[in-house]
């Protein structure tokens, strides 16, 4: 047992540090870059019934110290990712992955959940109720706490994996739906998902993206996800992984500070191909400059 | 694909907007025409792809065009400036088909036509280069393409300068096997119609990683979904699909 160790819900990670769903793919253009076996684990990318090509493109715009995505979820649908990419990711990585999993109606969620639950190579299950980027979906069912518990409970009836649920930070009382997953069930809970957010072409005077609006992630929205894991934790006892413009060690820290036992990468994978893997070789060192022994005992530090 | 850290050498205006820059570092991962690199660049949260120009040893010549923020802070930048750059990007072109190939780019589209000139002609290739412009005033690279040994012919849309309308007017009267090109998406699509032949094209798309890793820049292909950063930037003519 080394001193980055965690659990969350139950399974032993070597290291706190988890690629964002989205922002990796399913692991193998970072496999062609380093061995990602370095990593707790990693998020693949969301996973719906049907294949989805997703939203029209433009559907990336920067912002300041950040990014808009309206990608829409793309996939190749859960059979094909069953058939197809999970034996292919069996030859590069070889611990249990977190499958995470988006839909449009409940059916939807509990249909993917449990064909991906009967998978050996997943650990977890990270069900997305938070993407902002597609309509009468997503999003919608993580803004109302009766619907967030809803998709909970029903794929906690056909699952027997851990079930963190990824919230939305669009709502006005993100502890509320946070309480509202565990009492239905939830084993975990993920936050935050993107920010709903626009920017505007000059030149065009109309919307950059072809969706109007995307999701804001990046160094932007970090202070954002702390204040909200924070609020989570005191909100919960589930685990709670947290993310949120996540870019170097000391952030990881300081979400961990926040009350995250473990911590999410998204969009810095997109800039740094490499950032998971220094962040990884960092922590020791950050971890010796704030006095931490062991990084379990810095998990919700804050709250005390 | 690599990461590393370059030195900025030369960056030289060649005409309005227009800027030429040479830099070393490991050129190691570029093994075709067509790919591009991928610039980071301070306070800028996302990356500025560039195609590749030219590639000789440890040197690598980016033309690049000033657009916005990103472009402009690059048009300032000094010799001995440092970048951290991602290279061998993308899938370039595939230079096995043809023997007298027509190589059409059109503004900005014309620096990776350089590069795929220079390997088609090492070759043996019979080439013809078509560069279009908008007027005399943005023609660059004329000469260059000329001291390589390739047929090479300019076409201006107002006709003040060489042939007078688009690269496709140009197409029409020479006589060709195959075809590459590279340009804006309106030129991409005439040259796909007014091509006899078959032929590759080079796409662009807003980006977030430039690797493969986010599906920011996916299209729809014949052959599936595609990302123009990964499986592209290069696409053959038959499996385009184009989208209106």
């Amino acid at each position: 047992m080394g001193r980055l160790n965690v659990t969350l819900c139950g399974i032993e990670l070597d290291n706190p540090i988890i690629p964002a769903s989205g922002t990796y793919g399913y692991g193998y253009e970072f496999a062609d870059l380093y061995n990602i076996n370095i990593l707790g684990t990693f998020s693949f990318k969301g996973t719906t019934r049907e294949p989805r090509f997703g939203n029209q493109t433009p559907r990336i715009a920067e912002a300041p110290s950040g990014m808009l995505n309206a990608v829409g979820l793309q996939n190749p649908g859960v059979e094909k990712v069953i058939s197809e990419e999970l034996p292919r990711l069996k030859q590069c990585f070889h611990k249990p992955v977190m499958a995470n999993v988006s839909g449009f109606s409940v059916d939807e969620y509990t249909y993917v959940c449990e064909k991906l639950d009967a998978q050996s190579q997943v650990g977890w299950l990270e069900v997305n109720i938070s993407c902002p980027n597609v309509h009468g979906g997503g999003m919608s069912f993580g803004t109302d706490p009766k619907a967030a518990a809803e998709v909970t409970r029903a794929v906690k009836r056909v699952t027997t994996k851990p079930v963190i649920m990824k919230l939305s930070p669009n709502v006005t009382s993100i502890a509320d739906i946070a309480k509202a997953c565990e009492e239905a069930g939830a084993d975990g809970i993920s936050l935050i998902n993107t920010m709903l957010a626009m920017r505007i072409d000059l030149k065009t005077r109309r919307p950059l993206l072809a969706n109007t609006t995307g999701g804001l992630s990046g160094s932007a929205v970090f202070p954002i996800a702390v204040r909200m894991v924070y609020q989570v934790a005191q909100a919960v006892k589930i685990p709670i992984v947290g993310l949120g413009g996540v870019t170097t060690a000391e952030d990881v820290l300081e979400m961990m500070m926040a009350g995250a036992t473990a911590v999410e990468v998204g969009a810095a994978n997109l800039v740094d191909p490499f950032v998971c893997k220094k962040i990884i070789e960092d922590l020791p060192a950050a971890m010796d400059r704030y006095g931490i022994g062991d990084i379990k005992e810095i998990i919700g530090a804050s709250l005390a | 694909m690599n990461q590393g850290l370059f030195t900025i050498k030369e960056n030289t205006q060649l005409v309005p907007y227009i800027y030429r820059m040479r830099l070393t570092g490991d050129t190691t991962a570029f093994t075709a025409p067509g790919q591009f690199l991928n610039i980071r660049l301070d306070g800028m949260y996302l990356r500025r792809p560039i195609s590749l120009c030219d590639l000789e040893g440890d040197t690598m010549t980016i033309i690049y065009k000033v657009v916005g923020h990103g472009t402009e802070a690059m048009a300032g930048m000094k010799p001995g400036t440092q970048l951290d750059i991602l290279t061998g990007l993308g899938n370039g072109y595939d230079l096995t088909e043809g023997t007298k190939p027509i190589l059409l780019g059109g503004g900005v589209g014309v620096p990776p036509m350089y590069y795929l000139a220079q390997k088609l002609i090492e070759k043996g290739c019979d080439v013809t280069a078509v560069l279009g412009f908008n007027k005399k005033e943005e023609v660059f690279y004329e000469d260059e393409f000329k001291a390589l040994g390739a047929k090479t012919i300019v076409t201006t849309a107002d006709g003040s300068y060489g042939v007078k309308g688009f690269v496709t007017d140009a197409m029409k009267t020479i006589d060709y096997d195959y075809f590459y090109a590279c340009g804006p998406e309106p030129m991409l699509r005439a040259v796909f119609k007014a091509s006899e032949t078959s032929g590759q094209m080079s796409f662009e798309k807003r980006m977030g990683c430039g690797f493969g890793a986010c599906m920011g820049c996916s299209c729809k292909t014949i052959t599936g979904y595609k990302r123009i950063c990964k499986e592209g930037p290069v696409m053959r003519k038959e499996e385009i699909l184009w989208e209106d």
